[in-house]
C-alpha cells in the first residue's frame, strides 16, 4: 500500500533540495519576467482565410459586390450568416469566427441616395496579428469591388470618395495592443518551458547522480516518488504565475476580465499536464543535458503551432492538427478567453476536455515507461 | 500448496560442502544470467549463502559483481535463472526483499545536497521506522558524525562518505547486508573497525555478502566466491581455496631478487612471480616443471627457498589469468578448473 510517511519524506527532501539549488530557484522566478519583457515586441504576420460571419441586413447588388470582393481578396472566408448582434457576439467569444461583417438594412438604397451608410466590421482583436492585415486591406478591397458595380446612372458615385464608410469595431482589445494579446499567450509558453524542463531534470538528476539506486533499493513505490517529486513544482508554477500576472499588469496593463475560477482550474490542469510530460521525458533520457534538450524539442511546436506566435486560423490543416494535440494551444485559448474576453467556466469546456484527454494519454504512457529497476 | 518447507530434501551445490546444515539458505540463486545488449555480463551464476555467513565476493573489475548483487535485491531483472533471497523470489517479490535488505552501493548514492542527518532521516522514513529520532541519533553516534550532522553529505571526504553510506544501509537493522566494495578508499583503522562490526553482526545472525578487492578482507570471510567474465570460477570456504586449486608456491628471500625474477620469467612451469615485501613468490600448477625450472637457482648464495601454501592473492591471479586464456581462445571451455 501507499505510505504517507514515505510520500512526505520524498516531498520534504525535494523542497530542501530545491531551496539549496539557488540558481535553479532564481531561474524559475527570473525567466517569466525576462520573457515578458523580451516578448513585449510582437511578431506581425498577415494571415488570410480568416473565418468570417455575415449579418445580412440587405441583399442588393452592391451588398453582394462587397461580400464577393471581400471573399476574392482571400482574407475572409465566409462561414455563414448570423441573425443578430447576440449571435455575432457569441461566435466571436467562442472563437468560431474572427470577424462579423454587418450590412445594415437599406444599405443599397442609401448608397444610391448618396448617404454614405456605414458598413460595420467587428473583429476579434484579442489576436491583433490575425486581424490586422485583413482590416488594413478592407477599405481598398471593398471600394474596388463596389466601384465595378456602379455603372450606368450610378457611375457618378464611383468617382470621388467611396459612397459608404467602413467602421471597424475591435472587440475585446479596443486599442489593438499587441502586448495585450501576447502576454496571456506567453504565460502558456513560460509554463510549458519551465514546468516540463524542471520536472524532467529533477527526476533525471537522481539517475545521473546515482541516487536513484539507493532510492529504489528502499521499499518506496513509484507513485510516492512521482507525486512527491511533482507536487513541489506545482507550487513553483503558482509562484511563477503570480509573479507573471503581477508584472503583466504593472508593465503592460493587461486586463483580467473573466472569471478567476475558470482561470484557476484551467491553470491547474495545464500545470499538471506539463509536469506529467516532464515525468514522461525523464523516463526516456539518461542525463540532465538530454532532459533539457528533449524539453526544448517539445517546446518548439508549442511556440510555433499553438497560436502563440502565428495565428492558429492562418495555419494549414496539418499544422492545426498538430497544434490541437499540444496542451499549450488549449491553455493559450483559455487565458485569452478569460483574461481578454471575460469568459467564464462555461466558455472553456472544450479546452478543459482537450487538456484532460492529453493528460490521460501522457500519464498512461509515463507510468507504462517508469522503471522500478535500473535496466 | 504441495511444497512445504520441512519435507524437502535438498541437494546441496557441490562447491559448498562447508555448510551442510539443513537450514534454508538466505540467498539461493541458480543459473542467474544477465546481458546488456548482446553482451552477457553474468552467465549462469549459482550461489547459496547460509544464514549468518560472511560471504566474500571477489573478481576483477568488470567481472559482474555489482550486476549480480543488483539482481539479488531486485534492482535488475535477470534474463535467465531464478532464485530466492530471504525466502522471497528475486524476480516477483523484490518489494518484500527490499524491506529487509540493506544495500550499500559501490558508488556513493546518498544525497550530496542533503545534510548527514537529513540523509539518515530520509532513509529511516523510507523504511517507516519507529523512534526515528533516537535511531538517527544512535547511528550518528556510532559513526562518530554527531558534531558534523549538519554538514552536507557531499562535503564529506571519500572515506567518510563510505562510512555514512554503511550507516544508512544498516539503519533499519536488515537481515541481509549487501555491501558493494564498502571499504574502497577507507583508511586502515576505519577498515578494521568496519570488519569488527561485520563480525559482530554476523554473530548476531545477520548475513553479509560483501564484494572487495582487498586480500586481507577476503581472508576474514567465511566463504569466498570468485567470479571472472561473468562466470563463477570457485566458491568455497576461504581456508580451503588454495588447497582446492592446488597451486604450488615457493617463497624466496635474499639478495639480487630482481635479477632472479628476470631470469625465471618465462621459464616453463613458472606461472607467476610476485613481490611480497622483501620476498618473491614463485608459483605454478605443475609441480615437476616448476621444480625443474627453479632447480638451477636453488643453491645460489645469499638466497633462501621455502615451499609454502599458496596465498589467496596468488590463487586469484592464477584463476584470472586462466579464465582470460579460456575467454580469449575461441572454442575453449571457460571456467574449467584443472
Ligand atoms: N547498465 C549497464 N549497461 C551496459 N553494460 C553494463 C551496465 N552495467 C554494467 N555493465 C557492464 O557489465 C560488466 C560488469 O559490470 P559490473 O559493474 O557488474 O562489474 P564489477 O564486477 O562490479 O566491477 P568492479 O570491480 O569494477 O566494480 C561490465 O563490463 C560493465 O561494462
Ligand atoms: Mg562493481
Amino acid at each position: 500500500m501507499i505510505s504517507l510517511s514515505r510520500f512526505l519524506a520524498v516531498l520534504t527532501k525535494e523542497f530542501i533540495q530545491m531551496r539549496r539549488d539557488r540558481l535553479t530557484f532564481a531561474m524559475m522566478i527570473g525567466i517569466p519576467i525576462m520573457q515578458l519583457i523580451l516578448f513585449g515586441y510582437a511578431i506581425n504576420t498577415n494571415p488570410r482565410h480568416l473565418p468570417t460571419l455575415v449579418m445580412m441586413g440587405d441583399a442588393g447588388p452592391v451588398s453582394r459586390a462587397v461580400l464577393s470582393g471581400m471573399k476574392n481578396s482571400s482574407y475572409f472566408d465566409f462561414l455563414g450568416t448570423v441573425s443578430g448582434p447576440e449571435e455575432a457576439d457569441q461566435a466571436l467569444r467562442s472563437g468560431e469566427a474572427l470577424f462579423v461583417i454587418s450590412i445594415p438594412a437599406g444599405f443599397e438604397r442609401r448608397v444610391v441616395r448618396g448617404d454614405r451608410p456605414d458598413l460595420l466590421l467587428t473583429a476579434d482583436a484579442s489576436d491583433p496579428t490575425a486581424a490586422g492585415g485583413a482590416v488594413g486591406a478592407l477599405n481598398a478591397i471593398v471600394s474596388q469591388a463596389v466601384g465595378e458595380t456602379l455603372t450606368g446612372p450610378l457611375a457618378g458615385l464611383a468617382q470621388g470618395p467611396p459612397p459608404f464608410s467602413i467602421t471597424v469595431h475591435r472587440a475585446f482589445n479596443p486599442a489593438g495592443e499587441t502586448a495585450t494579446n501576447i502576454v496571456p499567450g506567453l504565460l502558456a509558453i513560460i509554463l510549458s518551458m519551465t514546468m516540463v524542463m524542471i520536472t524532467a531534470v529533477a527526476i533525471v538528476k537522481e539517475t545521473e547522480r546515482g541516487t536513484m539506486e539507493t532510492l529504489i533499493s528502499t521499499p518506496v513505490r513509484p507513485l510516492e516518488v512521482m507525486v512527491g517529486k511533482i507536487l513541489p513544482y506545482v507550487l513553483v508554477g503558482y509562484v511563477q504565475t503570480g509573479v507573471f500576472l503581477f508584472a503583466a499588469r504593472l508593465l503592460f496593463d493587461v486586463p483580467f476580465d473573466g472569471a478567476v475560477m475558470a482561470f484557476f482550474w484551467g491553470f491547474n490542469l495545464f500545470v499538471i499536464v506539463n509536469l506529467a510530460l516532464g515525468f514522461l521525458i525523464s523516463t526516456a533520457v539518461r542525463s540532465q543535458m538530454q532532459a533539457m534538450q528533449l524539453s526544448f524539442f517539445t517546446l518548439l511546436p508549442s511556440i510555433l503551432l499553438s497560436g502563440f506566435m502565428f495565428p492558429f486560423s492562418g495555419m494549414p490543416g496539418w499544422a492545426q492538427a498538430v497544434g490541437t494535440a499540444l496542451p499549450a494551444t488549449h491553455f493559450l485559448r483559455i487565458t485569452r478567453k478569460v483574461m481578454l474576453k471575460g469568459a467564464g467556466m462555461g466558455d472553456i469546456g472544450g479546452e478543459m476536455l482537450a487538456l484532460g484527454i492529453i493528460l490521460a494519454v501522457i500519464t498512461f504512457i509515463a507510468l507504462m515507461r517508469y522503471r522500478q529497476t535500473l535496466d | 500448496m504441495t511444497e512445504q518447507k520441512p519435507a524437502v530434501t535438498e541437494e546441496k551445490p557441490i562447491a559448498d560442502e562447508g555448510h551442510a546444515q539443513g537450514a534454508e539458505p538466505v540467498i539461493r540463486v541458480e543459473g542467474l544470467t544477465k546481458s546488456f545488449g548482446d553482451k552477457t555480463v553474468v552467465d549462469g551464476f549459482d550461489m547459496s549463502v547460509p544464514r549468518g555467513a560472511i560471504y566474500g565476493f571477489l573478481g576483477p573489475n568488470g567481472s559482474g559483481k555489482t550486476t549480480t548483487i543488483r539482481m539479488m535485491c531486485g534492482l535488475l531483472t535477470p534474463n535467465g535463472g531464478s532464485g530466492t533471497c530471504l525466502g522471497f523470489d528475486i524476480v516477483k517479490q523484490s518489494r518484500q526483499i527490499k524491506e529487509r535488505v540493506g544495500y550499500m552501493t559501490q558508488r556513493f548514492s546518498l544525497y550530496e545536497d542533503l545534510t548527514i542527518r537529513e540523509n539518515l532521516d530520509f532513509m529511516a522514513r523510507m523504511y517507516r521506522l519507529d523512534k526515528r529520532r533516537q535511531r538517527v541519533d544512535a547511528a550518528l553516534e556510532d559513526l562518530g558524525l554527531k558534531d558534523r550532522s549538519h554538514q552536507l553529505a557531499g562535503q564529506l571526504s571519500g572515506g567518510w562518505k563510505q562510512r555514512l553510506a554503511l550507516g544508512a544501509a544498516m539503519l533499519h537493522e536488515p537481515d541481509l547486508l549487501l555491501l558493494d566494495e564498502p571499504t574502497a578508499g577507507v583508511d586502515p583503522k576505519a577498515r578494521r573497525d568496519f570488519w569488527d562490526e561485520i563480525h559482530r553482526l554476523s554473530d548476531r545472525g545477520v548475513t553479509v555478502l560483501v564484494s572487495t578487492h582487498y586480500m586481507d578482507e577476503a581472508v576474514q570471510c567465511d566463504y569466498i566466491a570468485y567470479i571472472a567474465y561473468g562466470k563463477k570460477l570457485i566458491d568455497a570456504p576461504a581456508a580451503k581455496i588454495p588447497e582446492q586449486v592446488g597451486l604450488i608456491t615457493y617463497r624466496v628471500e635474499g639478495d639480487h631478487l630482481v635479477e632472479l625474477s628476470r631470469e625465471l620469467d618465462g621459464k616453463p612451469g613458472v606461472e607467476q612471480i610476485a613481490r611480497f615485501g622483501s620476498a618473491l613468490h614463485i608459483s605454478g600448477m605443475d609441480e615437476t616443471e616448476l621444480e625443474a625450472a627453479i632447480a638451477p637457482y636453488r643453491n645460489r648464495e645469499g638466497v633462501t627457498w621455502q615451499r609454502q601454501r599458496a596465498g589467496l592473492e596468488e590463487v586469484f591471479i592464477h584463476l584470472m589469468a586462466q579464465s582470460f586464456d579460456n575467454f580469449a581462445a575461441p572454442g575453449a571451455k571457460p571456467g574449467e578448473s584443472p
